[in-house]
């Protein structure tokens, strides 16, 4: 019984085998995704249709709002509301899931003071039953880009890029309030706020080619900016520019604050059973 | 061969306590709203240690110097009052929290049952909670689908296998949350208190299983208040007082040193006692407990066949229709000898709200010299839990003095054998 595999408990956590131990857990990764999808829409009338009205009715106020009253201008060979769309697919995406993610290691203080695995599984598994209900809202846009008549060109397939983009960001913030929140709750208030800021800020309602040139690289230091603009790029046919320097900082910002929220995720985890 | 080695381990906690010198201290300078806005800009750059000028910081160990070795294949059961750091030790052993100061090694892979049935789901059903539940426990996958039709059986559900468990019972519940645990097959296994449940047919059955993974070279520790399940289970025992490791050796003989720190006395003040205690106190709490002679002194000292003479104060927080109130008799080691029920006594009474003092009175005791305690329960009525209980509050001392039984009897003598109640006989030959 020699090969036996030796743990030694220390003070410390040894941060090499974290990466090896996440892989050992991956079952339990698949299991918590495929629970939140089970519970997600239980004893709902409507069920999964709910992925689908909150950013469809979204979209609609903010065409009448925006693309009539305000009279914006239209990005691309598109329509207001494909246009609208385009961008209420990824802010959804991220917005769901920062929300779920950033209040998962509360809302699972149970499992977590009684039973020992990688924590960081807990803020990873809602990003799965989100991109299921992402899946579907782009059924939905690809209808409505067809109602009004978008080409579909070869850039779509830039599209999980922007995808994976806005994933390293809403991680990347998850993470970091997770990790705080497990301590200090205030930011269980933080949170549906940064939301709901986020949804103006962001070029959602509107195009970003809007915002004045001199101001463009520092919009982008919100990182959904170049998300969003990724996914009009991608979706919305020719006649766009992406614009470079702006999708570069909204990049390298989003990378390092997953990096950041990776290793302060993994500084605080070691305390989480004793402040939850 | 070593499992689990633990070296000089300790488990600090930090205690904020508010100053209130500090605090004067601002309003007297009128500058307590400038010191609010410097502090929340120092909780900002260093959100732990801002407050380090107004809360005092108090070290409190819940663990500190443990040191021990357990080999493999040992059943080793840890006792101690509560707070004494059982639970915080099978923590820091089954990862969930890191220690202080030492260190552990621990050969093989630990599985810990802290509790039955963490992270079910009430909305899924009885098969996808076993997979979840099997997953969170460490199982993989290929583990659970192998091992899930002996799961199915040994938790009696399998009627109830595509019903959410919000819908079972909690006897269902539970079952099948300890029979998914039962199926680990871990090299080390670390579970506290979890047999607490279900009913003492099923509380056999998972002590049988526990009986078995160690029979099958695997190493057990184990947590229980139960001093029953302790002797039953383990064949090492470390008894933790305070933190510390206080006595360690044999089961029966640290079950002997935990029970000799119940306070021998003829009272004890129940309204802040917590060893062993359990029960919601929804419309009842036991306040005192004493032990009386007949002529009505105050006595922990008896002689076998004497009048014990308890008497109960409880408070009642609202008016309850008959309920029905206990005494347990228990030796030492924790096993229940005889329950002086108010049921046995055809004693039903409406009780008002308020504090009340019941006098129960033991005509004659008759069980074997030695020690043994008292524990009241009480129940609104048979079959749900207690809404108060404690297993053993009080402890009393029985000698022999020759007044029952035969002058050459030497009880005490078989008293030491494990026999403990005495029941009196005539013999004649014909």
């Amino acid at each position: 019984m020699n090969d036996q595999k030796e743990t030694i408990i220390t003070p410390n956590k040894t941060l090499g085998g974290a990466g090896r131990e996440f892989w050992e857990y991956k079952d339990l990764l698949y299991f918590l995704a495929w629970r939140d999808f089970k519970v997600r829409y239980k004893q709902t009338v409507i069920g999964v249709a709910w992925a689908v009205i909150k950013p469809l009715l979204t979209m609609v106020v903010f065409t009448i709002v925006f693309g009539r009253l305000a009279k914006l201008p239209v990005e691309g060979q598109s329509a207001y509301p494909v246009m609208v769309f385009a961008a209420m697919l990824p802010w959804y995406f991220f917005s769901s899931s920062l929300q779920e993610s950033s209040l998962s290691i509360v809302n699972n203080a149970q499992m977590i003071s009684k039973i020992y695995f990688p924590r960081i599984i807990i803020p990873i598994a809602p990003f799965f039953v989100n991109l299921i209900d992402f899946a579907i809202s782009f059924v939905i846009l690809l209808a409505l880009m067809a109602c009004y008549q978008t080409p579909l060109t070869l850039k779509i397939v830039y599209l999980p890029l922007f995808l994976i983009l806005s994933v390293v960001t809403a991680l990347g913030v998850s993470l970091w309030i997770a990790a705080l929140n497990a301590q200090y709750r205030d930011f269980r208030y933080i949170v549906p706020f940064i939301i709901q800021i986020g949804l103006y800020v962001s070029p959602i309602g509107f195009s970003s080619t809007i915002i004045p040139e001199q101001w463009r690289l520092l919009y982008n230091l919100n990182p959904m900016v170049g998300v969003i603009d990724g996914f009009r790029w991608c979706l919305l046919g020719e006649g766009i520019n992406l614009y470079m320097p702006g999708l570069i900082v909204s990049i390298t910002l989003s990378i390092l604050l997953l990096i950041s929220g990776i290793a302060f995720f993994n500084q605080r985890e070691r305390k989480f059973a004793d402040v939850l | 061969m070593t499992a689990i080695k633990v070296e000089n381990v300790g488990k600090c906690y930090v205690i904020d306590h508010q100053k209130q010198q500090s605090r004067y201290h601002y309003e007297t300078l009128g500058g307590a709203v400038a010191n609010c806005g410097k502090r929340a800009f120092n909780y900002l750059r260093h959100p732990i240690s801002s407050f380090n000028n107004t809360i005092v910081h108090e070290d409190f160990w819940a663990l500190k110097d443990i040191n021990f070795e357990i080999n493999q294949g040992d059943r080793v059961g840890i006792i101690g009052r509560n707070g004494a750091g059982k639970s915080t030790l099978l923590k820091i052993l089954s990862r969930i929290t890191t220690p202080t100061t030492g260190q552990i090694r621990i050969k093989g892979r630990v599985s810990s049952l802290l509790e039955v049935g963490t992270g079910f789901h009430p909305e899924l059903t009885g098969r996808e909670n076993i997979f979840l539940n099997g997953a969170i426990l460490g199982m993989k996958r290929q583990e659970i689908k192998a091992k899930f039709d002996e799961i199915v059986a040994f938790a009696e559900v399998e009627k109830f296998l595509d019903t959410p468990v919000k819908h079972y019972s909690s006897g269902m519940y539970v079952r099948l949350a300890f029979a998914v645990a039962a199926h680990l097959e871990p090299e080390i296994l670390i579970v506290d208190e979890v047999l607490a449940v279900g009913d003492a047919q099923f509380q056999k059955k998972c002590l049988g299983k526990m009986d078995e993974a160690s029979h099958d070279g695997r190493t057990v520790l184990f947590v229980s208040h139960s001093m029953g399940s302790i002797v039953a289970l383990c064949n090492a025992a470390l008894f933790l007082q305070n933190g510390s490791i206080s006595f360690a050796g044999n089961v029966n003989e640290t079950i002997l040193k935990y029970n000799q720190d119940i306070q021998e006395s003829e009272n004890q003040d129940l309204s802040d006692f917590k060893l062993g205690r359990r029960g919601h106190q929804s419309f009842a709490k036991f306040l005192h407990i004493s032990t009386w002679d007949i002529y009505g002194n105050p006595q922990a000292v008896f002689a076998m066949g004497d009048s014990v003479v308890i008497k109960l104060r409880c408070e009642f927080f609202s008016y309850i229709s008959k309920p029905i109130i206990g005494v347990m008799l228990r030796s030492l080691t924790g096993i229940l000898i005889h329950d002086f029920r108010s049921s046995f006594d055809g004693f039903f009474m409406n009780i008002e709200a308020g504090v009340h003092e019941f006098e129960i009175t033991v005509s004659s005791i008759k069980v074997y010299p030695g020690n043994y305690t008292l524990g009241p329960w009480i129940q609104s009525q048979v079959g749900v839990s207690s809404d108060d209980y404690i297993s053993s509050a009080i402890k009393i001392s029985i000698v022999d003095h020759r007044k029952v039984g035969y002058l050459g009897s030497q009880f005490e003598v078989i008293s030491k054998e494990g026999s403990e109640v005495y029941i009196p006989c005539s013999w004649r030959l014909q």
